[in-house]
This record gives structure tokens, sequence and C-alpha cells, in this order.
């Protein structure tokens, strides 16, 4: 399928740093048209500096990306008129408000005056800011200042969206202001999104691909019901009541998968046949008198992916990945690595 | 979730970016942001003055060395203000650029149809609207002071036409630098090194009296001699064409210098496709 109306295409996507560091190591990816694709990976992965390529703002050391049927390296002008972008951070002028900012990045695209106005206006409104419209931006929250953000990248009527971590640092009320604020650009404005994230639920919640990069390569890509279903089937955990019976529930449960480890006082499996057999165990334990205190049944999460894919887990990852210094993926200007 | 089968949205209408529209507003960006910023400009306008305060009762007994040009200290040590607020002036526009850097503005510019020679145009205007403010404020304060002008109310016209000028000269200095670094503080750092040179001119003594050799050797490089005696002829002198033209071809040159930088750090900096 062609994504070349307002979708990506990425091939073999490479960008080495000084030092030979590979941010990007030969990525390979395809977004269509109208689409939310979630680009989900610890701090330091590549995620920005995948962005940075495809919004024109870094060109690539090696392969080639389309977007929105337009080379980056080649055709970066035309690039920049299709898409819009909110960096990872809500680049705005302190010192100026939201109306000016309306204007100048209406200007700067070329606008008319009528045109920057009625639809600047328009999209102040829509991420709730009216009444913050004419204050200085120094006074706004982090998660005004993100909504300004979008609503910035949207005023020249982008046909694909770049969000690199929209929501980190912003308060679940914000977040979910947020994505719903996505969702409906997506979902009725049939705009392609372009969303790098660092949190499962986001990526869960907003994307309809996901592609899970680690140390600059894409190590799983699809949908999150196929992502999910690839590494694994879902796990119950049994507690009995009366603790002494745990090894009872072991020996109950182990007809039914692979034994995992649980809570110290419960007994977990690994379904083999998935989460229609959760009738058939709780009748086992009521056949053999078993009383149960708890019961749970865990679906496969991102999570679960990401340790399948990597073998660590994505906040692990992220711990480990701070822990050594790198806490943000903005190439410097002297084109350190990201 | 699926991809909804829908068009592409359709794009407000738009004109082929041009130059001409692009300036005034990254103009206007820069005068709002330096006019909302009083902690910004009130230090650089009022540090000049303090010392001009200082020296002219301090220093006032220099007037009476043979061959001193006046015998107003104020009226001599008011062209030195200018080019202090000219330091000032590399300072705060080095600053804005390493800002706009640091927190991603320049990323958002980047992203739009803007033309290069836009950006540098619209961040001097800011140095522009303080080096003119500033030009009339000194002037002010001086005459108050008892400083004299001789070249009249038409000299009062290029005063401040020179005083502009040294502004963009200075700015194009701190536009250049502010393309090439990341934090604001990497540009405050300049900040001694150009008191350093500003102090190796004819801003305290004219050339002619300074005793020390080597010092006057290094004034007599320093294209902020020329600078300070261009505004000085026009206060104490009257109308002196070579003086004047020194003065404006030293901050026309540097302006150029720093204008070339400035395009080359802009064209690195601008790395995008």
């Amino acid at each position: 399928m062609s994504s070349a109306a307002n979708g990506i295409e990425v091939s073999g996507l490479v960008r080495e740093f000084k030092g030979g560091i590979r941010a990007v190591d030969g990525i390979d990816l395809e977004v269509r048209p109208g689409e939310i694709y979630g680009f989900l990976g610890p701090n330091g992965a590549g995620k920005s500096t995948t962005v940075h390529m495809l919004t024109t703002l870094l060109p690539p050391t090696a392969g080639t990306a389309r977007v929105a049927g337009h080379d980056v390296v080649k055709d970066g002008a035309a690039v920049r008129d299709a898409i819009g972008a909110a960096l990872q951070e809500a680049a705005l002028d302190p010192n100026l408000t939201a109306r000016d900012h309306m204007r100048l990045q209406g200007a700067l695209h070329g606008m008319p005056k009528a045109d920057w106005t009625k639809r600047g206006d328009e999209l102040i409104e829509r991420v709730g800011l009216s009444d913050a419209a004419d204050r200085k931006v120094s006074g706004y929250s982090g998660g005004m200042k993100r909504r300004l953000d979008l609503a910035l990248a949207l005023l020249h009527g982008p046909r694909v969206l770049f969000l690199d971590e929209p929501t980190t640092g912003l308060d679940i009320q914000s977040r979910t202001a947020l994505w719903d604020e996505v969702a409906h650009l997506s979902r009725d404005e049939g705009m392609t999104v372009f969303l790098t994230t660092q949190y499962l639920e986001e990526a869960d919640q907003l994307a309809d691909h996901l592609g899970i990069i680690d140390h600059g390569k894409i190590v799983a890509e699809g949908t999150t019901d196929a992502l999910k279903g690839e590494v694994g089937r879902p796990t119950v955990e049994v507690v009995p009541a009366d603790h002494a019976e745990r090894d009872r529930a072991v020996e109950l449960l182990r007809p039914f998968g692979e034994l995992v480890p649980g809570t110290p006082q419960g007994a977990a499996v690994r379904l083999e046949q998935g989460s229609e057999e959760l009738a058939h165990i709780i009748r086992t334990f009521d056949q053999a008198g078993v009383k149960v205190a708890n019961l749970e049944l865990h679906e496969a999460s991102l999570n679960d992916v990401f340790l399948t894919k990597t073998g660590r887990s994505l906040e692990g990852a992220q711990t480990e990945t701070t822990s050594e210094g790198d806490t943000g993926e903005q190439p410097a200007l002297e084109g350190a690595p990201a | 979730m699926e991809a909804a089968a829908v068009d592409a949205p359709i794009a407000p209408k738009r004109w082929r970016p041009s130059i001409w529209t692009q300036v005034p507003e990254l103009a206007r960006r820069s005068i709002m942001r330096t006019v909302r910023q009083p902690a910004a400009i009130i230090p650089a306008t009022v540090f000049p003055l303090i010392l001009l305060a200082i020296n002219s009762v301090g220093l006032k007994s220099a007037t009476s060395l043979p061959g001193f040009p006046t015998n107003s200290y104020v009226t001599f040590a008011l062209a030195f203000a200018f080019i202090q607020a000219g330091v000032f002036a590399v300072i705060g526009t080095g600053q804005n650029l390493a800002e706009d850097n640091q927190g991603g503005f320049f990323n958002r510019l980047q992203l739009t149809p803007v033309h290069p020679a836009a950006l540098v145009a619209g961040q001097l205007a800011g140095t522009l609207t303080v080096g003119l403010l500033q030009a009339v404020i000194y002037i002010s304060v001086g005459l108050l002071a008892g400083a004299h002008i001789e070249a009249g109310l038409g000299g009062v016209f290029v005063l401040v036409a020179l005083a502009i000028a040294i502004s963009l000269a200075f700015g194009s200095v701190g536009l250049a630098v502010g393309m090439r670094v990341d934090a604001p503080e990497k540009v405050q750092s300049m900040f001694p090194l150009l008191f350093v040179f500003l102090f190796l001119s004819s801003m305290s003594l004219p050339r002619n009296l300074i005793q020390t050799d080597w010092f006057r050797e290094i004034a007599t490089y320093n294209p902020v001699s020329y600078m300070v005696e261009g505004l000085r002829s026009l206060l104490i002198t009257g109308w002196d064409p070579e003086a004047l033209a020194l003065g404006f071809g030293c901050a026309l040159g540097i302006l150029a210098l720093g204008l070339t930088f400035a395009s080359l750090g802009l064209k690195e900096r601008m790395a995008r496709t």
C-alpha cells in the first residue's frame, strides 16, 4: 500500500553522530494515511532523532524517508509544508502571548491575516486557551504550553502531524485532554499522526499501529493487539483463602499451562488456550474444595512485549538510560548523539 | 483502533511566503520580546549612565591636561555610554538567540518556510529598538547633566544614527555568537572579554594623550576608538567628516563582519534538508 498521500515511508534510515554512535540504526516503517502511529521506546532509544529526520531538521546519514509523498532529503521544503510538529519541548517564546504566536506562525507560513486570525482563534478555543490567549506564555502551566504547541502545529493545516512525547510531564487531566484531541484529529480530520512516547498507556490508548524502538532499532512493529498476542497468552494468578493450600493450588493450575512466578501467597500460570479457560479454572478449584481469596487475569501488556523483545522492561530501560545521563534526545547543536 | 478511512485534511489558504512579510513579523516578535523584559533593558541602559556619572565626577580633572579637547568631561565621556550600550547589545542579542536554540524555538521557526535573512533581520530589530531608546536617553541625560553638542540639532540626528549603527554592529556580533551556542550563559561569559576590548581604546583619554606606548598602539588599531571618536566629534568638534566616516565605517565594517559570521552560523544551524 502506498503512503504517498499523507503517510510516511521509511527505509533503512540511519543517523550516526560524532564518534560513530548510531542513534538510529537502519529503521524501516510505514505509516498509513489517517492512522496514529505510536513510536514507543525508552529515553535515548532514538525516537526524537527519528522525528528530527522525518521533519527535515536533521539530515539522515543513510536510508530514505518519504513524508506525505515527499523525500525528506531531496524535497525538504515540501515536507515542511505538509507537516505540523510539536517537538519534545514546547518551543514557545515566554514573552509572547498565544495570539502573538499564532500571528507569527501564520505570517511565516504565508497565511493571509484574516485566515490566521480566524483559524488561530478557532484553534486557541479548541485547545481551551481562549481565556489565556492574551497572556504571556511565561505564566502558562506545562499543560497549557503543550496545548498551545499543538494548536500552533495545526495552524497551517498540515496533513501529517508529528508529536514528540507530547504528554511528558503532564498531569493526568491534561494528558487525557491531549489524547482526546489527538484521537479526534486522526478519526475526524483524517490526519496522519506520528507520536513518540515512553508511556505504555499512551501507546495502548492512541496508536493504531505501534513501533517499538530500542538502541536505535525497531524491535517490534504491528497493531497493539497483534503485538500483545505475539508475545504471550494471558496469565492467571490464584491466591487460596488458606495460604497453606498454595501447593495444592499450584497442582490444580498446572494442567492449564506453564507455571510462572506470582505473589508469594498465590500460584500463577500462563494459559495455554487463552482467557476462555478462566471458567474451567474456577470450576476446578470449586470441585477440589479449595477456597479462593483472589483470582486475577493478567492480559499481556506492551511492557511484556518490550520485555520479550529486548529482555528488559520498559520502565527498567528508562531508569537505566536516565542513570547514564542521557535524559533527553534533543540533538545538540554540535550534532551530539541523541 | 483502526485508521479512519477519510480524506486528507484541507489546508487553509496560503500565499507564497515572502521575506517582506516575514521580516516585519519577526521584527515585531523581537521588539515585543525586548520591551516585555524590562529587567533586560533597564540594567543595560542604566549601567552606562552610572559609569558616566562616576567618571564625570572622578575624572573631571583630566580636562585640565594640556591638549584635552574640551573642558566638560561629561561631554567627553558621554560617547562612551553609547559604546557600553553596544556591549550590552552583544550580550542581549546573543542571549536571545541562544535562548531560542536552547528552548527549541529555533526549531519551530525552521519548520516554517522562513527565509534565513528574515531571521537575522528580525533578530536585529529588537537590538535596533533598544539602541534607539538608549540613544535618546543618553542624549537627554547628557544634556541635562551639562553636556554640549557642538554639531547642533542636526548633529543630534547623526549622533542617534551612529549610535544605532554601533548597536547594530555589536548586535550582529551577538548574533554570530548566539548562532553557535545553545546556552545564554555562554554568551554572558563573553562580557569581561568585551569590556577589556572596550577599555583598550580612546574611551577614557584621547589617543594623543595616552602616554603608554603599547596602550596607544592597541587603541589605534581598536575600531572602538574610531566609533568613540566619531560620536565625540559631534559632541566636541562639530562636523568632522573624517571622524564621522571612520566612526560609521568601523561600525558598518563590524556589522558586515558580524552578519557574515552570523549567516555562516545560521547556515550551519539551519541544517534542515
